[in-house]
């Protein structure tokens, strides 16, 4: 089982990786790209036999306090 | 007066944040990151670097550490606690000063001087500062970009806790000025209660005219002033 948490920059900040990104993908010619944000991808495999909601509420958790600064970026959480 | 300038693995501006304090007449130690006690000091500088590799983001880490937590005690108890760069980011993961410091808009890493205005003399850490001077001071730092959003900063304005704006030579707060794209050009600032402080330029890096600067000085001599004129904070 894995939790798999993807954090983002929150639509209110600058996010300056973004915006070159995206100008360097309409300098190559993609066109039809109204907004690149990047973020994080953080995988984190859980222990054999571990209790699936469990895991959420400290996930969850942890996420708030040390993956994610709420100050500035939202996350979404998942297990599988 | 006793300083405790903490020692996270990756710190680097630890060496000058001790020897700017002797060099200014007082007594300072390095507090490694593992402590859990900040013994007899009177006042607390969390230095710039790169703790603990400024993995996760910049601060995310050290946030955690024993250190910290003495820290976040002495200035429970009202003692002065001043973050410097990377220690600015620290106290904010912390939750000590509000905001947070994100990637420099240009995505550069910026070292070079800045001009610095002083918002208001009314904190421990400005009170000094001659009237009207801007401070030439250093920056070297690829997040620190303040942001707050609207609300908290229009707590930090009507708190008067902005303490240093980027500007120009003359003072002006221009964008142009603004070496990060710091939300209304701010470098530093200070919690509600005043006693703890944070600013992405380096004053402990201009501490001598030898080094192209001494006007980084009347930031810890505000400090020193301070704490001359208080008692002991109940100690860590």
């Amino acid at each position: 089982m894995k939790a798999k948490i993807i954090i983002t920059p929150k639509k209110a900040v600058l996010d300056p990786q973004g915006k070159t990104v995206q100008n360097a993908l309409a300098q190559m010619g993609y066109t039809g790209v109204a907004g690149v944000h990047i973020g994080k991808y953080i995988e984190i495999d859980l222990a054999p036999g571990t209790d699936k909601a469990a895991a959420r509420t400290a996930i969850d958790d942890a996420a708030h306090k040390l993956l994610s600064n709420p100050v500035i970026e939202d996350y979404t959480l998942e297990i599988e | 007066m006793n300083f405790a300038v903490l020692q996270f693995p990756a710190s680097n501006c630890d060496q000058d944040a001790v020897y700017a304090l002797r060099l200014l007449g007082h007594s300072a130690r390095l507090v490694w990151h593992k402590d859990a006690s900040l013994g007899d000091s009177d006042a607390v500088i969390v230095p710039g670097g790169f703790s603990y590799g400024d993995y996760l983001r910049c601060g995310a880490i050290a946030r955690f550490s024993p250190v910290m937590q003495a820290v976040k005690q002495l200035a429970e108890k009202g003692g002065l606690v001043l973050g410097i760069c990377n220690g600015f980011q620290v106290l904010t993961e912390a939750g000590l000063l509000p905001g947070a410091l994100i990637r420099n808009r240009d995505l550069q890493f910026h070292c070079e001087y800045v001009y610095l205005k002083t918002a208001t003399p009314d904190s421990p850490f400005t009170h000094r500062i001659p009237a009207g001077k801007t401070l030439r001071v250093p920056i070297a730092h690829g997040e620190g970009c303040y942001y707050a959003d609207e609300e908290t900063l229009a707590k930090l304005k009507a708190g008067n806790q902005i303490l240093w704006q980027y500007c120009d030579a003359g003072g002006s707060l221009k964008d142009t000025a603004n070496p990060n794209g710091a939300l209304q050009n701010i470098a530093g600032i200070c919690n509600a209660g005043r006693n703890v402080a944070g600013l992405m330029p380096h004053p402990e890096r201009a501490c001598e005219s030898i080094l192209g600067s001494d006007d980084g000085k009347w930031i810890f001599e505000s400090i020193f002033a301070t704490l001359n004129d208080q008692p002991a904070p109940a100690r860590g």
